[in-house]
């Protein structure tokens, strides 16, 4: 495992590497936990003007609390519109909004996720999951689709048994063949292990950087595919102490998200 | 993959077939009279709510839900309801655990966000008893939209190339412009929606603070509307702020008076969500009898709603939850 020490936990340490890959100025849809973390640490770090979206149908509210639902009264308090599920997904689909980020229960090298069902019958499943949710529409239209997830051999699978939501769907040109918007796509995976992207060709993960303490081995050892590494493949910069004094103080003070770690 | 993203046939279930010029039938019979619709939640639900109706339940599972129009469908106990799953979080844990309905459009349905996942919610999931068809958020909101513009179907540009088209109902066509493919999503008319509004008239004219999530459309696609209220105001208040308006009279049946209508959820402006009672539901779920004797402490054994926010604190607990919640109309 990624070290843990006196310094951070697990979780404070995905949350700050999630959040250093939203850029200022651009636009993303965020559901409730880690991703939200993120986003608000990332507007109080090095992305003042991150607008956060929410899919029930508030924008760019004044984050003062971590929010339960993303419909609570906290996604809406000072938000610069109070609209509908239908506005922030049309936003989504003519190409507004750059980032979304996703959690999923299985997820594959071509970064397709499963957050439907574990089983081979859907009428029967043996474990029935949420479902999409907004999952499905948000990887089809924004721009770039951020995942957050425990890295586990369970999790990161060759086979998912059900494919909710597209990441480069079969590889290379499948979102375009399917149908779904060009240029869209997976965009990074922030997990226990390492930060990830995609191979611009293959469309597979590409391991960018390992969390400090972890081995290649050990991210081989608990993923169910192949994956491809940079070379030379860094170490995954640990979370400054201005980005953790922000992160506890001001986003997460009592622990909802980054307490669980 | 045994076949191309390209060419993946559907195969879900159509519980509401797109049946555009029945639907304008419909509306064409639906009275337009400006009546007095007040009546008590256990009248609106026998009238308008049937074992076997399609229903639709608004807001967004634990924020301004019609949890009294819920509770009351339990406790009359209706059973093999249609129920659209969109953005259902404690609603649909409600329609579980009373096993009301037996076929599910889900596009969110079982997990409560950061509450975790209901258990016996999953458990009326797996057992065999629900068909099932998928939809995403965007796609089942653009089937109540589809219906509200009165046309068979919208085109859309998710759920293409995944499991999640295979098994919704919708269906891949050619854009006569472009060439794209789209997913075309066929328009859904319920029989019933229910929605909690943060005022109305005696009339039915609704008005709601904050986002509306997918009520607009939904309602507008209804052919029957159940709306709860937190307040009845005068039909003058309507008028001077129409732009808040989100349903007028004429699509209402029946408008019921539930102060803290929407608890445990949260009502924006109002009050928050009690997180110890949703807790507490979910504790409840961890075996039958368990989860039994709660929902007779609080659903069967109660005859009104007003009885089970006694039971959970009254007035007391309500200042409570009105003192958590953070949105402030101007002025206050």
């Amino acid at each position: 495992m990624a070290t843990e020490n006196a310094r951070y936990n697990m979780m404070e340490l995905m949350v700050v590497v999630a959040s250093r890959q939203l850029e200022d100025g651009k636009t993303a849809v965020i559901g409730t936990g880690m991703p939200l973390a993120a986003a608000m640490l990332a507007q109080k770090t090095i992305s003042p003007s991150l607008v956060t979206m929410f899919e029930a149908g508030a924008a760019a509210p004044e984050l003062v609390k971590l929010p339960m639902s993303v419909a609570d009264s906290y996604t809406q308090t000072g938000a610069i519109l109070h609209s509908s599920m239908a506005e922030i997904m049309e936003m989504c689909q003519k190409g507004l909004v750059d980032y979304t980020f996703l959690g999923g229960a299985q997820i594959d090298m071509y970064g397709n996720i499963n957050s439907t069902m574990v089983g081979t019958d859907l009428q029967h499943p043996k474990v029935r999951l949420p479902g999409s949710g907004g999952a499905n529409d948000l990887a089809s239209f924004c721009w770039k689709t951020l995942v957050i997830t425990p890295h586990d051999k369970r999790r990161f699978s060759r086979t998912l048994d059900f494919m909710t939501t597209p990441g480069y769907l079969t590889g290379p040109g499948a979102r375009e063949r399917a149908g779904l918007p060009p240029g869209t796509g997976p965009y990074k995976v922030i997990s226990t292990l390492a930060l990830i992207g995609y191979d611009s060709e293959l469309k597979r993960m590409r391991v960018e950087s390992l969390h400090p303490g972890v081995t290649k081995e050990e991210v081989i050892a608990n993923t169910g595919f192949e994956l491809l590494f940079d070379d030379p493949l860094p170490v995954t910069p640990e979370p400054t102490d201005f980005e953790l004094k922000v992160l506890r103080e001001e986003v997460d003070p009592q622990g909802l998200v980054t307490g669980k770690g | 993959m045994p076949e191309d993203v390209a060419n993946i046939v559907s195969q879900g279930e159509l519980f509401s077939p797109p049946d555009v010029n029945g639907a304008r039938e419909f509306f064409r019979q639906k009275s337009r009279a400006m009546t007095d619709k007040r009546m008590t939640v256990q009248e609106a639900v026998s009238r308008f709510i049937h074992d076997g109706d399609y229903v639709a339940s608004g807001g967004f599972g634990m924020v301004r839900i019609a949890t009294a129009i819920l509770h009351e469908i339990v406790r009359q106990g209706r059973k093999n309801l249609g129920f659209s799953g969109h953005t259902s979080t404690h609603d649909f844990e409600i329609m579980c655990a009373g096993q009301c309905f037996n076929r599910c459009d889900a596009a969110y349905i079982l997990g409560l966000e950061l509450f975790g996942l209901s258990r016996q919610a999953r458990r009326w999931m797996e057992s065999g008893n629900v068909r099932v068809t998928e939809w995403s958020n965007a796609t089942l909101g653009w089937r109540y939209k589809a219906a509200a513009m009165g046309i068979p179907f919208l085109p859309a540009r998710s759920l293409l190339g995944t499991d999640e088209f295979k098994y919704s109902a919708a269906k891949v066509i050619e854009c006569p412009f472009t060439g794209e493919k789209l997913a075309a999503i066929p328009a859904l008319w319920p029989d019933v929606g229910f929605i909690h509004v943060h005022r109305a008239d005696i009339y039915g004219n609704s008005q709601i603070d904050g986002i509306s999530v997918a009520d607009w459309d939904m309602v507008r696609a209804c052919k029957h509307v159940i709306v709860s209220t937190e307040r009845i105001i005068s039909t003058d208040e309507i008028r001077q702020d129409a732009a808040k308006t989100l349903v007028p009279y004429w699509m209402v049946d029946a408008v019921c008076h539930v102060p803290y209508g929407c608890y445990p959820g949260n009502m924006p402006y109002e009050y928050f969500l009690d997180a110890d009672h949703l807790n507490e539901w979910m504790a409840a779920e961890k075996d039958e009898a368990t989860l039994k004797a709660f929902l007779d402490k609080y659903i069967y054994g109660t005859k009104t709603f007003e009885e089970y926010l006694e039971l959970k604190g009254g007035a007391k607990r309500m200042a409570e939850l009105r003192a958590l919640e953070p949105l402030r109309r101007r002025g206050e």
